[in-house]
């Protein structure tokens, strides 16, 4: 079980939260003028990094709003949490791009 | 049940050095990758083939998995390639020479609301549409095939009825690996274990080589065939794909007399339970919710699935949990395979099987074998391309299969 800190509620269990993949995916600007193509890429691929991953979690038994996580899919490790409104931080490491 | 298992055997393959070029590079050494190389091998009589590992041989999902076999799928498509698999299943002992245990005791879906009756009557008529061996029971016949579930109607989802399916069963999986890695080392093919791929050659957008840990081995063709790894494979390649990988756990009990006679499934109350020849009850159920590449996940989960067999068991609240583990499954978001040309040229890849990877290693290799060496899909595995994603042809098995494989 992994703990997660939640910007307005602080550190609480996996099991009050749900998952919402992720982050940083915008709505197309214009979605009729996406080719086929594109419109599949924005509705079915998404990153699958093995190391750091900026994605959503919404604390669903609390405060039930939604944040950003960057956390490290191969040790589950959480590197920071951060708001929506807040910028992606840059974690860049040697080894692991973000989302790359 | 409670069977002796077959003698543990002598070395069943060499354990060569990698050899400068192969006509075909396989990356993944689980069941898939193996019964890719056979069919390689007998259906298209190429057997200058390279199957590399990095880490042991079936020692990932093939390892992991709750060794479920069924073809009982909702759309054409899916059932189509299931039922081939299982039929090649149901050969596969005496053609590969080695009993790994196949039984087919029958695989039970559970229907727990109203909505699952509809679905699972639906499902049944569909699959004997499609000449598939489908049932439906009331909750008395449930009892009858399976006298430990509680059909009482005093629990929070009493079991409506299920559907069955007799052909189904359970194989033992790692002698499942063992028995195409025997066959696919007499045909020639190399099997190099502790070998990971760390990048692909590429003459413009055409792939002509693989580099490994072991050196640079130069090859006409590549199949990728590395289930929860294969989006790490595919960006060292230069492209991407539409899966993400999450970690599944399983659990085992410690070994007990044969109380469960076959293979009882509930996408409702969530498990899946069967009782290994051993005598060990293996249980399973939903992955863990977040991206995860750590074959480990949460124990909240692995106390979700008890909770719900304990339910559907009672008998079971005695028994002791003796090991949990976790895989790690690529999921796509209509709940099936990928077996499809990449848009990198002579670059094939085979995945997304997610949750239920097992029961199509048959068929999965013999579609992407024929894919591989045809450059062309097979027509089980045309509506299963990457193409879907663009077209919007997708093979929607949630409704069908999308949690409890």
């Amino acid at each position: 079980m992994i703990l997660i800190e939640c910007p307005n509620c602080g550190p609480r269990d996996e099991t009050e939260y749900a998952y919402g993949g992720e982050a940083h995916v915008p709505y197309p600007a214009d979605p009729a003028a996406l080719s086929d193509e594109e419109w599949g890429r924005y509705l079915f691929y998404r990153q699958n990094p093995k190391g750091l991953f900026a994605e959503r979690w919404v604390h669903s038994a609390g405060c039930r709003k939604w944040f950003n996580v960057i956390r490290d899919t191969a040790s589950y490790r959480i590197e920071t949490v951060y708001r929506l409104t807040d910028p992606r931080p840059d974690l860049t490491r040697p080894d692991h791009g973000v989302n790359s | 049940m409670a069977e002796a298992l077959p003698a543990h055997p002598d070395f069943l393959w060499r354990n060569p050095d990698p050899k400068p070029s192969y006509d075909v590079v396989i990356v993944g050494a689980g069941g898939h990758g193996l019964a890719t190389a056979y069919y390689l091998a007998k259906n298209h009589g190429i057997t200058n083939i390279a199957v590399l590992e990095r880490g042991w041989l079936a020692g990932g999902n093939m390892a992991r998995n709750t060794a479920i076999i069924r073809s009982n799928y909702l759309w054409d498509e899916s059932s189509a390639i299931y039922e081939h698999s299982l039929k090649l299943w149901e050969g596969q002992p005496e053609e590969l020479e080695y009993d790994f245990l196949f039984s087919q005791r029958g695989v039970m879906n559970l229907a727990h609301t109203l909505g699952d009756v509809r679905d699972s009557v639906r499902r049944v008529s569909a699959n004997k549409l499609n000449g598939i061996d489908a049932e439906w029971l009331d909750p008395q016949q449930v009892k009858e095939l399976c006298p430990i579930i509680n059909i009482n109607d005093n629990i929070r989802y009493p079991v409506l009825g299920a559907t069955f399916q007799p052909r189904g069963g359970i194989a033992k999986h790692d002698h499942v690996a063992w028995a195409f890695a025997r066959k696919c080392d007499e045909l020639g093919v190399d099997l190099i274990q502790n070998c990971e791929v760390t990048g692909f050659v590429k003459d413009g957008n055409r792939v002509v080589g693989v580099d490994t840990s072991r050196g640079r081995t130069a090859t006409e063709r590549v199949g990728l065939s590395a289930a929860g790894h294969s989006s790490v494979l595919a960006k060292l390649a230069g492209f991407d794909l539409p899966i993400q990988s999450h970690p599944l756990q399983a659990l085992v009990s410690e070994l007990l007399q044969p109380v469960h006679p076959t293979v009882v499934m509930s996408n409702h109350v969530h498990v899946y339970v069967s009782q290994a020849h051993k005598g060990e009850l293996v249980m399973g159920a939903g992955i863990d919710s977040y991206n995860g590449y750590g074959q480990r996940g949460g124990f909240h989960v692995i106390e979700h699935q008890m909770a719900a067999a304990v339910e559907l068991f009672p008998i079971f609240a005695r028994a002791h949990l003796l090991r949990t583990w976790g895989g790690i499954v690529d999921v796509t978001l209509d709940a099936s395979p990928i077996v499809s040309p990449t848009p990198v040229d002579n670059l094939f890849v085979n995945c997304g099987w997610g949750t239920g990877g097992f029961k199509g290693t048959p068929g999965a290799g013999w579609t992407f074998a024929h894919t591989i060496a045809t450059g062309a899909a097979h027509a089980l595995n045309a509506p299963f391309a990457l193409d879907r994603f663009v077209s919007g042809a997708l093979i929607d098995e949630h409704g069908a299969a999308g949690v409890a494989h």
